[in-house]
């Protein structure tokens, strides 16, 4: 067993989720499951590979461009108001849970 | 003339031809949905006024005798991760079950200033994850060709719908294989582009250096069509790339005499079920007599491919659903209690069982202590995979193999087996990982007459190519 039920506990805790009884204990068992399969990934020595986080890194880009020169179409001007006029607030606002028609409203953070 | 079975070159002459009308075309759709849809489950949500609307309006031009544009009047679904202005938008989630969005994504808004006409919005596994559908909030999709099985996943409402002519074409979303797995076990064509190739604007995000907008359709050449009208440079996403669109469809019908077809061993080994293997090699056979020279290439890391992704897909994942906390927009659990009280209530009535089973393990896999072991490993081995195409990619011009071990399964039969569902996607998720662009189209059927899809892969940006064999691969056949 790689994940305890505390473990599952802690991460439930960061991910904001709270879990019933049963779900952790099917969580112990399902990420035990997965964890154990992906442990094959350590049979290949990747000590000189470099981490890939996207495509877009390497293709579809100006490959005779070095650096932030490569992604310089994905940029733009620094104006207020630019590309992206944001909502009018009231469409903002329509699709929360609960606002005073000016904010979000959630439940009291500071407790005094 | 039957109006539901029209490809979008044949109903677009129709209408441009006057021999029907946009509208009469999206009421026959209408119909035929509420005919046939109860027992197949792939829409969640009709927009009859706003198709309506659109027909009228494509209508008046074709009265006028004035040019149509590529796809007017052509009546398409749109997966419910897609978000479309002023119309529900769910996810497959009960987490926004409420959520009606107030603006459109760039996919959308492309194939409406194309003329087509958007029927409502098809179901899907939640938040994209699953393959087989039934991990949707709200009913399982059924798979048209034996209802008893299902239609696969992610985006199984985009492609049941195609195959039972509830649309003529779909937008769907592809992560690890979510549009060429169900294509294959529906008996339709899917595509998803290279990364970067279709803006993700609007797009419902799964795991974002993984996720693609691309589409379902009847023939290869609607879906060149399909994929010149969404494709191209969008600067509300950054990662849509910069690259020229030609005219997919003037380019299907090139010769493929001469080309290159690499076939990877991986990807006929344990597992291929015997019959799909038997209709893939049948294809590949179809494509050495169309004059393509079949070549050996390997992809040595392909075991390694599952495990690299659902890794790097839950990572994503769980960074990426952490928005969806009750505050601005879909649901918020009732009762008292804190903030943070009222975001884990709220998280856990919201999402279901798999969606919170991937939040779980991609939080697990970028927690202190585990990072370097698990997520940046899989991004190392992330970089092992693409080289792998990348060498193969300079012996061949495609390369060709089953989409999935195994036609359609049955409802139910791997809900209870998270590893065994995900073993689904060996075929399709390193397409994902690399960014390279992949197409299933349908090469026959089993015993049982479940179709088996054969899929074709290319270089980067190399879609009129895949595009060119699957062409002539189903004129032949």
């Amino acid at each position: 067993m790689k994940v305890t039920e505390k473990e599952v506990s802690h991460v439930a805790d960061l991910a904001n989720l709270e879990l019933s009884a049963e779900e952790r204990n099917r969580m112990v068992r399902d990420l035990n499951s997965i964890l154990g399969y992906v442990e094959s990934l350590n049979e290949l020595d990747t000590s000189e590979v470099a981490p890939m986080a996207q495509v877009s890194d390497r293709y579809g880009v100006d490959e005779s461009k070095e650096g932030s020169e490569r992604f310089a179409y994905a940029s733009r001007d620094d104006v207020r108001e630019g590309l992206r006029k944001s909502f009018p607030r009231d469409v903002a606002l329509a699709n929360a849970p609960d606002t005073d028609g000016t904010f979000f409203e959630v439940p009291k953070v500071i407790e005094r | 003339m039957n109006l539901t079975g029209l490809t979008i070159d044949s109903a677009r002459s129709a209408i441009a031809e006057r021999k029907t009308s946009a509208t009469a075309l999206a009421e026959s759709f209408f119909a035929k949905i509420a005919s046939d849809d109860p027992k197949i489950g792939a829409y969640l949500m009709l927009s009859q006024e706003r198709a309506l609307a659109k027909a009228a309006a494509i209508d008046r031009v074709a009265e006028k005798g004035e040019p149509l544009p590529p796809l007017a009047g052509v009546p398409v679904g749109i997966k419910d991760v897609l978000v479309t202005k002023g119309l529900r938008t769910t996810a497959g989630s009960k987490i926004l079950g409420n959520y009606v969005p107030p603006y459109d994504s760039m996919a959308v808004v492309r194939l409406e200033a194309a003329g087509a006409v958007v029927l409502g919005k098809l179901n899907c596994d939640e938040f994209a994850m699953g393959s087989s559908n039934e991990n949707s909030a709200f009913h399982p999709v059924h798979n048209p060709r034996d209802l008893t099985r299902v239609p696969g996943g992610s985006s199984g409402g985009s492609a049941a719908a195609v195959a039972a002519d509830m649309a003529v074409a779909t937008l769907g979303s592809d992560t690890g294989g979510s549009i060429r797995q169900p294509a294959s076990f529906c008996g339709v064509v899917g595509l998803k582009p290279t990364y970067g190739r279709v803006s993700r604007y609007g797009l419902i995000a799964f795991a974002s250096s993984l996720d693609h907008v691309g589409c379902f359709s009847k023939t290869v050449k609607d879906t060149a069509i399909m994929l010149r009208t969404i494709a191209g440079r969008d600067p509300m996403d950054s990662t849509s790339a910069d690259v020229p669109v030609p005219d997919y469809a003037a380019e299907i019908d090139r010769p493929i005499q001469g080309l290159k077809v690499g076939i990877a061993k991986e990807y006929f080994g344990e597992g291929l079920e015997s019959e799909t293997r038997g209709a893939i090699e049948a294809a590949i056979q179809k494509l050495a007599s169309l004059g393509c020279d079949i070549v050996d290439v390997s992809l040595p890391h392909t075991k390694y491919a599952i495990p690299a992704y659902y890794l790097v897909a839950t990572a994503e994942a769980s960074s990426n659903l952490a928005r969806f906390d009750g505050v601005r927009y879909g649901f918020r659990a009732k009762g008292g209690g804190s903030l943070s009280e009222m975001y884990r209530r709220t998280r856990d009535q919201g999402f279901g069982s798999e969606v919170k089973r991937r939040i779980m393990l991609g939080t697990y896999a970028l927690s202190a202590g585990y990072y370097d072991a698990y997520y940046l490993k899989a991004q190392r081995v992330r970089t092992l995979l693409t080289r792998d195409f990348e060498e193969a990619f300079k012996k061949v011009d495609v390369i060709v193999g089953p989409t999935s071990p195994t036609p359609a399964f049955k409802l139910g039969e791997k809900v209870d087996d998270p590893l065994a569902m995900y073993l689904a996607d060996i075929y399709t998720v390193t397409a994902n990982l690399a960014g390279i662009p992949g197409i299933s189209i349908p090469v026959g059927a089993n015993q049982d007459r479940l179709p088996v899809g054969m899929q074709i892969f290319g270089k980067h940006f190399a879609e009129g190519m895949i595009l060119r064999v699957a062409n002539a691969y189903e004129k032949a056949a």
